[in-house]
């Protein structure tokens, strides 16, 4: 497809302009930050609304084929409508696992009934998304994972439970992980790939308090919860296989997403912009030489993942571990933010040990920011063992 | 912000010179030079001068190629892969400051010289080591039509085959760059410094008993330019070098087994390596947007980013090698092993132009002080 400079220019102004003019008002109540932390209906509300209206004008799923309910358009002109959101900092879409994994695998991989079934809503957040991989006894050793699923006529039984679902409560569907059968080869063997809906008899997700004290995630129940045979995402057996190339979109090392924002952005220039507001002992804390060491190295940070992002594109400049910068991305990402939060807490004096009120410095927003960094890093697989999987994926490095 | 270009023939560039290295400069050949009085030999520095390397930055007036520095960053960032020694950075930094401060005359005499293979050298350290390049004692007088120079200057690279030295002196209270030819400094005015990287060869230079003629005074004196170059030729030593020792911990990390298992399954050896993984791609994306910043004469934006480079590739280095040295475990206390070499590599690259403490502190207030 050929794009004109012309027509990316012409688009990038309509989503400018469209995003400022369409970007809600603040609620009066606190927002999440990601998808993992959609707690109450009311914020789940206002984020699906603001998805299926970001839909609606075209601006989500713009390069996912038009049949299907796609835009039908060349990936650039997601990228312009994605950084306009991020340019105009408009709340996230919160159907973060329909959008970015569980949509990409089925076009990836899906029948043309499954396609025709599940893109559409996954675009306009009819049909909320959820992950049932980890469970109880089992998060970063998923593939023994013990939850069970057990073939009878045209439908599976399923029994067990599944832990940390986020969007439990409010999804539809929930890309499962279960086992289908015992005493394989090696524990990959036997585990089998489902689109499962959250609707049958038999499934009950049980709302988790948060260390923020909020709601966020779920325990999900299966109790002789009854699914269709239909809903085995390819072959019985072959689950482990779906759920790594489930795992490959999650950590954004291959494309196909649908685009948009999935999570509440938070830039280093926030935290330059606090530390001229917030006071240590009398005087702004940028006047400290220590605070100014401290976010000159962040700032080079922050710089180094969008120039590592930059690089990516001039092929000749890849070092002799190619792979090494885009299977890095959530690691990096995720442990920068969380450093970042916690040394905005250490900007505020004695008002650091303040949560969530009036009184509190921006609120407390800081302080809960820092709480919910932790999503970044252990969901999808905790910053240790994306450490062990680069030393062995990247760099060769043994078991 | 974060824009980096690398052009086709900066491609071709970056193929031929990492292959040249690999192929002249394989870890023996290295441990072979260093036992050399140069840094070195005369047949490699022929085939540098002959692939039209040293007049890479030199416009084509003078007989270079007429590229710019950021030209060079990837055959610096090649040598400092494979631990190569050679003037080449001295000379490269030497012909910068003739470009960027020397009047028509002085250019076509040493611009040809040095694109013709001439080896050249700066001398702008002083023995108190300070990284602030106008902060400096030694002097020139104006006798006559002579300058009379005084004092000292440390860390002269390759000072005994240069047919040149750019020295940097107090002429009536300004900082200036002076040239001083071959033939000029007298027997007895260099001595060779011990340094802790010994793929270097380092001199004192002697002032006092030199005198040259006026005509070779720079008429300008951009410092400025020519610390970033430094810090830019610097990182890519230090870009390559990062990729340089990931192999040598990676090949031990795998070969080396204890309790039955590679060395490498262990978390506490496997993750600092990831992380150096990472630093060397932090560099690596540093050290190009700089060069890229160079290229295009964005003098700001590029101090800004040729100093956060600078900061974050000299402790990644420093750390690299440190971690390189304590994975060998006894063997990385030995001469034998390579890590050292890196490792020494890494100290003084750190600690030329300015060490990470240095840049940021010189970095905040141009990131954090601008207008709001
Ligand atoms: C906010 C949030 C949302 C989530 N959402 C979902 C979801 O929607 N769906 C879903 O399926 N899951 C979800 N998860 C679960 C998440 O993927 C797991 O929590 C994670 O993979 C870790 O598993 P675990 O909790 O069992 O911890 P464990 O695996 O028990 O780990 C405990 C500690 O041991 C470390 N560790 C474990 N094994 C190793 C090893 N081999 N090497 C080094 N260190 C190791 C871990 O890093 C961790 O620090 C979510 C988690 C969070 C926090």
């Amino acid at each position: 497809m050929s794009v004109t400079q012309a027509e990316l220019h012409e688009f990038e102004q309509q989503a400018d302009h469209w995003f400022a003019e369409n970007k809600p008002a603040t609620p009066d109540f606190i927002l999440p930050e990601t998808f993992m932390e959609v707690g109450t209906d009311q914020q789940f509300e206002y984020l699906r609304d603001w998805q299926n209206k970001v839909y609606e004008a075209g601006y989500v799923g713009m390069a996912w084929p038009k049949e299907f309910g796609g835009g039908g358009m060349d990936q650039v002109f997601q990228d312009i409508a994605t950084r306009a959101m991020a340019k105009h900092r408009v709340p996230f879409l919160p159907n973060t696992i329909g959008l970015n994994w569980a949509g990409p695998l089925i076009l990836h991989m899906g029948t043309q009934a499954e396609k025709q079934k599940y893109i559409k809503g996954i675009l306009s957040a009819e049909d909320i998304w959820c992950q049932g991989f980890s469970e109880p006894d089992h998060g970063s050793d998923l593939g023994s994972a013990q939850c069970r699923a057990v073939k009878d006529g045209d439908e599976y039984i399923v029994n067990g439970s599944k832990i940390w679902t986020s969007l439990g409560s409010y999804a539809k569907y929930m890309i499962l992980l279960a086992r289908t059968a015992t005493g394989g080869p090696n524990k990959y063997a036997g585990l089998s790939f489902f689109l499962a809906p959250m609707d049958a008899a038999g499934v009950e997700p049980r709302p988790i308090k948060k260390l923020t004290g909020e709601y966020g995630f779920c325990q999900t129940f299966f109790n002789d919860a009854r699914i269709p045979a239909s809903s085995l995402m390819g072959k019985e057996g072959e689950g482990w296989k779906v759920a790594m190339a489930t795992l490959t979109f999650e950590r954004g090392a291959v494309g196909g997403q649908a685009g948009g924002l999935s999570m509440m952005d938070l830039s280093i220039n926030d935290i330059v912009e606090l530390a001229r507001r917030a006071k240590r002992n009398g005087r702004p804390a940028i006047e400290d030489p220590h605070v100014r060491g401290q976010l000159v190295d962040l700032i080079t940070e922050s710089r180094s993942n969008a120039l590592m992002a930059t690089r990516s594109n001039v092929p000749a400049l890849a070092s002799d571990w190619p792979t090494s910068v885009s299977m890095s991305g959530k690691l990096r990402s995720s442990e920068l933010k969380r450093r970042m939060c916690q040394f905005a807490i250490s900007l505020q004096g004695a008002n650091g040990a303040r949560y969530v009120s009036r009184d509190a410095v921006d609120g407390g927003m800081w302080q809960r920011s820092y709480l919910n960094a932790f999503s970044g890093t252990i969901g999808g697989g905790t910053s240790q063992i994306q450490h062990n999987i680069i030393g062995e994926r990247v760099l060769g490095l043994p078991k | 912000m974060a824009a980096i270009e690398f052009s086709e023939e900066q491609s071709m560039l970056l193929e031929t010179a990492a292959d040249f290295c690999r192929t002249h400069s394989p870890i023996d050949a290295v441990r072979i030079q260093i036992e050399q009085e140069h840094s070195t030999t005369p047949e490699l520095w022929q085939a540098m001068a002959d692939l039209g390397w040293l007049g890479v930055t030199i416009p084509e007036q003078y007989g270079g190629l007429g590229m710019s520095l950021a030209d060079a960053v990837p055959i610096v960032e090649s040598m400092g892969r494979h631990l190569m020694g050679s003037p080449y950075v001295a000379t490269t930094l030497a012909a910068q400051a003739l470009i960027t401060s020397g009047n028509e005359e002085q250019k076509t005499h040493w611009l040809s010289e040095i694109a013709a293979g001439a080896p050249a050298s700066l001398a702008l350290t002083e023995e108190d080591g300070n990284w602030r390049l106008q902060e400096i004692t030694a002097t020139a007088t104006a006798n006559g039509d002579a300058l009379t120079l005084a004092g000292s200057k440390c860390f002269v690279l390759d000072a005994t085959q240069a047919k040149v030295v750019v020295a940097s002196v107090m002429l009536d209270g300004v900082a200036r760059l002076v040239l001083i030819q071959a033939d000029q400094i007298p027997s007895g005015a260099l001595a060779r410094e011990v340094v802790i990287d010994e793929t270097r060869r380092s001199y004192t230079l002697q002032l006092d008993g030199i005198s040259v003629p006026q005509s070779q005074l720079l008429d300008g004196a951009d410092f400025v330019a020519l610390e970033q170059a430094a810090m830019l030729l610097l990182v890519a030593e230090m870009s390559g070098g990062l990729a340089g020792v990931l192999h040598v911990i990676i090949d031990y990390l795998t070969t080396r087994k204890q309790f039955d298992q590679y060395i490498g399954s262990y978390q506490s050896l496997k993750h600092p390596t990831v992380q150096i993984l990472l630093s060397m791609e932090a560099c690596r994306s540093h050290l190009y947007h700089a060069a890229t910043l160079m290229a295009a004469g964005d003098a700001e934006a590029a101090e800004e980013a040729v100093r956060m480079a600078k900061a974050q590739g000299s402790e990644a280095f420093a750390f690299a090698g440190d971690r390189a040295v304590q994975f060998h475990g006894g063997f990385g206390f030995t001469y034998e092993c390579d890590a050292q070499l890196y490792l020494r590599r890494a100290l003084w690259c750190q600690y030329q132009f300015g060490d990470a403490a240095y840049h940021r502190e010189l970095l905040a207030p141009l990131l954090l002080d601008a207008a709001v």
